[in-house]
């Protein structure tokens, strides 16, 4: 699905990964754990395509193709998720209206046949149902106005309503309380699939009860330090990041 | 001797000037209009066109007027397809239609108004020899010192629109006013001149088209007053979408009564270069204005928001919120001056201009511009010009949606979030649909 192989990049001129390596099967569900400034988010906006976020050497490939060459609109058709840490308010587009442009932005890339607003509310329904989302939500400008859980669960709607099958999850658990993150980890859980791959970027441990990975990797200082199963997150989770630092604990 | 003969020269080639007074059935009654124009006159040919050495004309260069050879007037035998109109079919109490400055009855359509309504053409007035009319025309205007453009829609006037409305007489649905510029045998100028009455407690709501009908170039140079009584409100909105070889000048004096508001939205997309000034005068406690527009510009357009708001009585309250998105080599102009004199204690004035430049020769000029002279007041003003919001960009793509469609999504964003919060309910589709015909480059919509 995802084959990283020695990844560089910069942001700003700055050296932010450092030869990052990483192999995710389909149907595989891993978390990158790491302290902060270990390049997390970096990693999902080079994945995703973001401007300023270079990539110098290496390469990615996902399903076989090179994800660097492509827009980011054309890897969000191609199937690539992220989940933003912290979702862009933007005044003046109903959400609604948001979901609906891409939705059928993303279907139209993909060949497949848009979805008229009666049939595109009628999935938005049952969607916004299973994640708790007031209808409310649905009217008002993306975002705007949002708390910090319900803009997360906007996040877990998109990918529900894109179908995404490599969804990158970037600090999906931070500003959560725990019924929140029962709900986000619900529909993460939901989109579990034999085709298609997650990535779970957190700092804390937390989140993976919710979401089990298979595989738990330790990003520090730009590349991958270590990698265990589930359990060493929990390891993690007594003894810090320290000894990936080389601060003293 | 016909007036236009007498005029100078400066003048004279702006037009031919009004119909001779004497063409009107009460032209008796009418010396005071006469004496009105004379003086108008007099000041312009001493003055001419103003030039950017006047601080109020900096940014704007009427210099593209000088090179306009005007022939003479077009105004019957202009072809009409279809008219502009931003309100649904039946949802207008009158439709008043000018070519070229002209009233032209066989294209306007009338209905039933509340008693208590009048609403005429001010040739019409004219020939009934307008005794009501001596005192009101240019009173408002006149406040303040001489304005050139002024005084040459003073000299020239022969043709605009008057409402009025009675005391305590609500009228639900807007007077549409059309105004349509075509120069099929080279430049026409024009002079419109206009009075809105709003008697205490009357509500009314006005909504102006400025459009060309083809390409070519023309000069109109509006002027509207307007009298707001005790607790009357008028809602003035309008669309400008001039032929793009259009000069289109317009101003519009306001002066509110005790608790009166005075709602203005403006939204600019035509003219080669426009200048829409409102000056307003809250002269009652209470007295309210709100004064807001949009403009949406490409190539090479200029467009000017003039804006001179005097706080005069205590409690009055300003808010003004202009947003423009310019892209080529376009330039906007945002002058907001707001002036608290002595009395008006407890003063609530905020404006706010805001450009998104979508080009890097795209260009902004912005002087906002508080005058206090109380020292109980609250007044807050800010201009911001930026390129669109490049998170926003990025999050709209990385969900699948096409670099050019997030683009225009984030610019009808911008705008529209204006129009939403500001103008009236019922004229939000509508205004919003224009920028959207403005984005995807489409020409007006038209109605039948």
């Amino acid at each position: 699905m995802l084959e990283i192989k020695n990844l560089h990049a910069t942001v700003d001129g700055k050296a932010i990964l450092n030869g990052l390596d990483l192999h995710i099967a389909p149907g595989e569900v891993h978390a990158i754990m790491g302290p902060n400034g270990s390049g997390k988010s970096t990693l999902s906006y080079v994945l995703s395509g973001r401007e300023g976020y270079d990539a110098l050497e290496g390469e990615v490939l996902y399903k076989g193709q090179d994800l660097l060459e492509m827009e980011p609109e054309e890897r969000a058709a191609a199937g690539v998720f992220l989940a933003f840490q912290y979702p862009v308010e933007i005044p003046g587009v109903a959400n609604t209206t948001f979901l609906r442009e891409a939705v059928n932005a993303v279907r139209k890339q993909r060949d497949e046949p848009t979805l008229d607003p009666m049939a595109f509310m009628k999935l938005l329904r049952e969607q916004i149902k299973a994640l708790d989302i007031s209808d409310e939500l649905i009217k008002r400008s993306v975002n705007v106005g949002f708390s910090g859980g319900e803009k997360k669960r906007n996040e877990i709607l998109q990918m529900a309503l894109l179908n995404p099958t490599l969804a990158i999850l970037d600090e999906t658990d931070s500003g959560l309380d725990i019924d929140a993150l029962k709900t986000v980890a619900d529909g993460v859980n939901a989109l579990r699939a034999p085709d298609r791959s997650i990535l779970v970027i957190t700092h804390y441990q937390r989140l993976l009860e919710y979401i089990v990975p298979d595989r738990v990797h330790v990003l520090a200082k730009g590349r991958i330090a270590r990698s265990g199963g589930k359990e060493l997150a929990e390891e993690l989770e007594r003894t810090g990041y320290a000894a990936f630092t080389g601060e003293a604990a | 001797m016909s007036q236009a003969a007498a005029m100078p020269e400066i003048l004279s080639r702006f037009g031919p000037g009004p119909e001779p007074l004497a063409a009107h059935a009460g032209a008796a009654g009418l010396s005071w209009l006469e004496d009105l124009r004379k003086e108008a006159r007099t000041r312009f040919a001493e003055a001419g066109l103003p030039t950017p050495r006047q601080e109020a004309w900096k940014y704007t260069n009427l210099r593209p007027l000088e090179a306009l050879e005007f022939a003479p007037p077009a105004a019957e035998g202009v072809s009409i397809d279809g008219l502009p109109s931003l309100l649904p079919k039946g949802q207008t109490a009158q439709r008043l239609v000018f070519v070229n400055g002209r009233y032209r009855e066989d294209l306007s359509t009338g209905g039933a108004l509340p008693a208590g309504v009048e609403v005429c053409s001010l040739a019409e007035a004219l020939t009934r020899g307008a005794p009501d009319l001596a005192g009101q025309l240019g009173r408002i205007a006149g406040n303040g010192a001489a304005q050139p453009m002024l005084d040459l829609n003073t000299a020239m006037m022969g043709d605009g629109f008057l409402l009025r409305v009675a005391r305590g007489v609500q009228l639900e649905l807007p007077i549409e006013v059309i105004y349509l510029g075509a120069a099929p045998d080279g430049p026409q100028a024009f002079h419109p001149r206009s009075l809105i009455v709003m008697e205490p407690e009357s509500h009314a709501t006005v909504v102006e088209h400025h459009n060309g009908l083809a390409p070519g170039a023309y000069f109109a140079n509006h002027a509207c007053e307007v009298s707001v009584g005790a607790g009357a409100a008028l809602r003035h909105y309008t669309v400008q979408a001039e032929a793009l070889e259009a000069v289109h000048l317009s101003t519009a004096y306001a002066e509110v009564a005790a608790g009166g508001l005075y709602d203005s939205f403006v939204m600019a997309r035509g003219a080669r270069l426009s200048r829409r000034e409102a000056r307003i005068r809250l002269a009652g406690p209470g007295a309210e204005c709100h004064v807001n527009g949009v403009y949406m510009l490409r190539g090479e357009q200029h467009c000017d928001n003039t804006t001179v708001i005097d706080h005069l009585a205590p409690n009055t309250t300003t808010r003004e919120v202009f947003r423009g998105v310019l892209d080529d080599r376009a330039r906007g102009v945002f002058q907001g001056k707001i002036v608290v004199h002595p009395k008006a204690q407890k003063t609530d004035g905020h404006q706010l201009s805001q450009a998104l430049l979508l080009s890097d020769s795209a260009e902004i000029d912005a002087k906002p511009e508080l005058e206090i002279y109380a020292d109980d007041v609250k007044c807050s003003h800010g201009a911001t010009a930026g390129d669109i919001d490049h998170e926003a960009l990025f999050y709209l793509r990385s969900r699948g949606i096409p670099e050019a469609a997030a683009r225009h999504m984030l610019i009808e964003a911008f705008l529209s979030d204006t129009i939403n919060s500001l103008a009236a309910e019922g004229l939000c589709p509508a205004l919003i649909s224009s920028v959207g015909h403005w984005l995807s480059d489409t020409t007006e919509d038209t109605a039948a």
